[in-house]
């Protein structure tokens, strides 16, 4: 009796508690983490009088945002106005349920069994990513059309036609990355790079490639930035939205960077592990947790959306359309089919 | 720096020496800027070669021609604008249309107000003025079908003169709104301004509104 | 079957109304969409929104007295706004201003230039979503700025230019620090170009955007860098050269195709030349007066003047109606190059997507202030 209510509830409820408060903290600093990059990028400070070295500028944000009126467009569609902001950060949030950020753990060796740190590990892991991510675009579409104004009508449908068209390409990359590990579970598809003494970047460039470009749209950033661009559409989607709803968007955008991040180190950087798993003498970077690997892979990949933010000017829209349905989903399909033939011809012709 | 007499020495300054030739000798005469300035004087330019021209080529087209300050301006009759602006367009090279607009003399008997075309040619940089003598009330020839850039500017000149322009496209105002009573540059409009109360009170000015509200009735004239 | 098929859904226009409130409209430009999905159909610029009868003022004040009103028309390069003004004045009274004066006009005005070239480029790449140049210019335009202030007081508004010459000398110093900033700058031209020129997406939103034809530019009444990117050489220094211009050496560069990408390149080089011009005109810096003797109060004689200066945004033309013995202008109308080439705006967009609306509205550098007067 006791053994189940302690396995089923209460370690879960632990764990979710904890992912929810350092993915917040974690996003929080990101905007703190964007503005200070792009500062240095572009020759000045960026935040720093909010606490020492402006480390609490974060918080400050936070509270501004929290106790800024909340102003709701008078002609707007109020319930779905408000549902808007829910049904994007809810995703976002809950794509986290399986990403395996480390491997087990006993947390400081508090606990005499190590427990997976990821709060569960389940068979589609993947497919559970790649669909709850995009009701996220529900989220955009709805807000923007709630708003009843034409700035964020467009900014929602440029979203809806961007996200719809690049989730294809990306689905394509996620799928030769399947076709090596022969799993959809994320956590299968780590120990697989670790049994194949190879992550999955080497044969998988060209779909890492693609994987990244699209994530870089499927989360509205730069140069993909149509949906909220901001010299075009004020601001796009989230023109009407001031306050904590505001901040739920931003969140959401912030959290999806995460999730893109994490995806490209687990799908194609091997995770949690450390560089060359399986090479006995670098056993010594063991003492570094598998936790930070994992982070330090997801941070590359963040600082090279801020560098592409920093960097590139916006894509006009058919230019994006043009980008993603000619030249990414070709790709991508070409792609699959060789990485297919070449898992077939190790299979088959080079065993037998 | 020194407030003192110029002494620039030619070797120093190869461009100061050019423009003033003057200072190279020790003996005044001064340079012009110490002197007294020279104001241009009007001369009678009929013989330019293009105000010739249009007076051959157009007929009455040319009341009066004077060179001022290098300039010349062509007097025309208001009947013919838009003749004359086709012939200087056409014949004579002036693709370009630089400038126009308009000038208010309330005293005046001949007519009110000037127009004030200024035009351009590219092949020899020459500029012709043409001046047109207005009455209040009465049209003038609108030019867009000569310059595309005549739309605005007459559009300006219609707004601050209430100078009407015959065939013109889309004469609105432009700079002040749609319902604005008054022209701003009259000189019997006061320059503190009128109570337009048409922001505040839209029925005090029925036709227009308020700048935010796009005019579905345009002023007739 | 046959006839034409019926839409699917209700299709019509969709009306945008594009400012006056608008990040990407440099001001209180409203331009009024007709949209087809992003497609413009129809582009109606509508200003007036800065109105401040500026033109009206003129006639109420001595010619000194005028020249703050000139600096609030283009309040991005106040130099040349000065100059065109003062350069007209001397032609209607026939002042000719000492050399010194001439040079440092010059100089402020190139200065004058460049930072509102700056500041173009800054707007105009953050409008198509490159955010770093604007910060790299804008540290150019700081120090531009700076020299500004050490000079007159003042940083954007100089009223920096009097009839007859300049109000005040350079300071001590002044001219070093200018020399070792134009020294510099060159390099930082480079550095925006990197970050520019040869992208590949830059060029894709600029390249072939907002074509406009040598004929149709000179239709339209184009002048400036819109011109010049068309192909047509011609710049009223070299054609119709005031103060020293005539005297200084420097190229005119001219673009081939007229699109935004060649109005982009025309500028930048534009910058290039105005730092040699600024240049040229330090080493020869002569002494002497700032001023040429003008009496104090200014009395014009009767007749009408149009002289002009090639201001950053394009030909900055002041025509000046005097009456006898006038001491202030009958009727001063100022024809503001970011006027007319608004105008052009409808014909530059047509067809195009709303994104290359905030190109187009970039690559015509206008200024409200000078628009609306």
């Amino acid at each position: 009796m006791d053994q189940p209510l302690y396995q089923f509830l209460i370690i879960p409820a632990v764990k979710i508690v904890a992912i929810l408060a350092v993915l917040l903290l974690v996003v929080a600093y990101l905007t703190f983490f964007e503005r200070k990059v792009l500062a240095y990028l572009q020759v000045r400070l960026g935040p720093n009088r909010v606490g020492p070295k402006g480390w609490l500028q974060p918080i400050a944000d936070a509270f501004k945002l929290l106790v800024k009126e909340d102003l709701i467009p008078s002609k707007a569609e109020r319930f779905v106005f408000l549902l808007a902001p829910c049904l994007i950060i809810v995703p976002a949030l809950l794509v986290w349920s399986v990403i395996p950020f480390t491997g087990e753990t006993t947390v400081f060796g508090l606990l005499s069994e190590p427990i997976p740190a990821y709060l569960t590990d389940i068979n589609i892991g993947i497919l559970f990513v790649l669909g709850v991510s995009s009701v996220g675009v529900f989220g955009i579409i709805l807000g923007g059309w709630a708003s009843n104004s034409k700035f964020s009508l467009m900014g929602g449908l440029r979203s809806a036609a961007q996200m719809v068209s690049y989730e294809v390409p990306m689905g394509f990359a996620v799928v030769s990355v399947l076709l090596m590990a022969g799993s959809l579970s994320l956590v299968r598809i780590v120990e697989v790079q670790r049994e194949a003494h190879m992550w999955f970047f080497l044969p998988g460039i060209l779909a890492l490639g693609i994987y990244f470009i699209c994530g870089v749209a499927e989360t509205n950033r730069n140069p993909f930035d149509l949906p909220e661009a901001e010299s075009e559409l004020v601001a796009g989607f989230h023109t009407e939205y001031s306050g904590m709803k505001f901040a739920l968007f931003f969140l959401a955008e912030y959290a999806n960077m995460l999730v893109i991040g994490s995806l490209v180190a687990v799908l194609f950087f091997g995770g949690w592990l450390r560089p060359f798993p399986n090479v006995e003498f670098l056993a010594f970077l063991d003492v570094i947790p598998p936790f930070f690997w994992f982070a330090s892979k997801v941070g590359v990949v963040i600082f090279i959306y801020m560098w592409f933010r920093g960097t590139f000017p916006r894509y006009r829209f058919d230019q994006l359309m043009a980008v993603g349905w000619k030249w990414l989903l070709p790709l991508s399909l070409a792609n699959v089919a060789v990485i297919a033939l070449g898992i077939l011809v190790k299979n088959h012709l080079l065993k037998g | 720096m020194s407030d003192d007499k110029p002494t620039p020495s030619p070797e120093e300054q190869p461009g100061a020496a050019k423009a003033a030739p003057a200072s190279q000798e020790e003996a005044p005469p001064k340079p012009p800027w110490e002197d007294k300035p020279v104001p241009p004087v009007p001369s009678d330019a009929a013989d330019d070669p293009d105000v010739a021209a249009l007076a051959a080529g157009v007929e009455d087209a040319v009341v009066e021609a004077v060179a001022f300050a290098d300039q010349v301006t062509v007097t025309i009759p208001r009947e013919k604008v838009l003749e004359a602006c086709r012939f200087l367009k056409e014949e004579r090279g002036f693709s370009f249309l630089v400038d126009l607009t308009a000038v208010d003399w309330p005293e005046r008997e001949e007519g009110r107000f000037d127009v004030i075309h200024w035009l351009h040619r590219f092949e020899d940089n020459r500029r012709l003025r043409l001046r047109t003598v207005v009455a209040e009330g009465e049209p003038v020839a609108s030019v867009t079908g000569v310059w595309k850039t005549a739309n605005w500017l007459e559009r300006e000149a219609y707004d601050m003169f209430g100078i009407h322009f015959e065939g013109h496209p889309n004469l609105e105002r432009i700079l002040t709104w749609e319902g604005f009573n008054g022209h701003p540059l009259r000189k019997d409009f006061p320059v503190e301004g009128i109570d337009t109360g048409a922001a505040i009170y839209p029925d005090v000015y029925p036709q227009g509104g308020g700048p935010m509200v796009d005019g579905e009735e345009k002023e007739g004239a | 079957m046959g006839g034409p098929l019926e839409p699917l859904f209700d299709v019509e226009e969709m009306e945008l109304s594009f400012g006056p409130q608008h990040p990407a409209t440099h001001g209180v430009l409203r331009v009024q969409l007709k949209l087809d999905g992003e497609k413009i159909l129809d582009a109606r610029p509508i200003i007036g929104y800065l109105h401040r009868g500026t033109e009206k003022l003129f006639e109420q004040e001595p010619f000194n007295q005028c020249i703050p009103h000139t600096d609030r028309l283009d309040y991005i390069a106040a130099p040349t706004n000065n100059q065109g003004f003062v350069v007209t004045v001397e032609k209607l009274l026939g002042i000719t201003i000492p050399p010194r004066a001439a040079y440092i006009r010059m100089i402020l005005a190139e200065l004058g230039r460049i930072s509102s070239h700056l500041l173009w480029l800054a707007t105009h790449a953050i409008d198509l979503g490159a955010i770093t140049p604007f910060f790299y210019t804008f540290r150019e335009r700081e120090e531009i700025l700076d020299l500004f202030e050490a000079y007159c007081g003042a940083r954007l508004t100089l009223n920096a230019m009097r009839v007859g010459g300049l109000p005040y000398d350079l300071p001590d110093g002044w001219v070093e620090r200018c020399a070792e900033m134009m020294e510099a700058f060159p390099a930082h031209i480079d550095e925006y170009e990197t970050l520019l020129t040869e992208n590949r997406i830059w060029k894709k939103r600029t390249v072939g955007i907002g074509v406009i034809s040598a004929e149709e530019a000179i239709d339209w009444g184009l002048t400036g860098p819109p011109l010049r990117g068309s192909g047509v050489k011609w710049d009223i220094r070299k054609v119709f050269p005031y103060d020293r211009y005539d005297e200084v050496d420097f190229e005119v560069p001219i673009g081939k195709n007229g699109d935004t990408y060649d109005r982009y390149l025309v500028r930048m080089e534009e910058m290039r030349q105005s730092v040699r011009i600024i240049q040229q005109c330090m080493d020869r810096l002569p002494d002497g007066p700032i001023m040429a003797k003008v009496p104090k109060v200014l009395r014009a004689p009767e007749g009408m003047v149009y002289a002009s200066v090639e201001a950053p945004k394009g030909e900055l033309g002041y025509f000046i109606v005097t009456t006898p013995k006038g001491s202030q202008p009958y009727r001063c109308h100022v024809r503001p190059p970011s006027f007319v080439n608004l105008q052009s705006l409808p014909v530059l967009v047509d067809g195009l997507l709303v994104a290359d609306l905030v190109a187009v509205i970039g690559t015509l550098d206008i200024v409200l202030g000078e628009i609306d007067r």
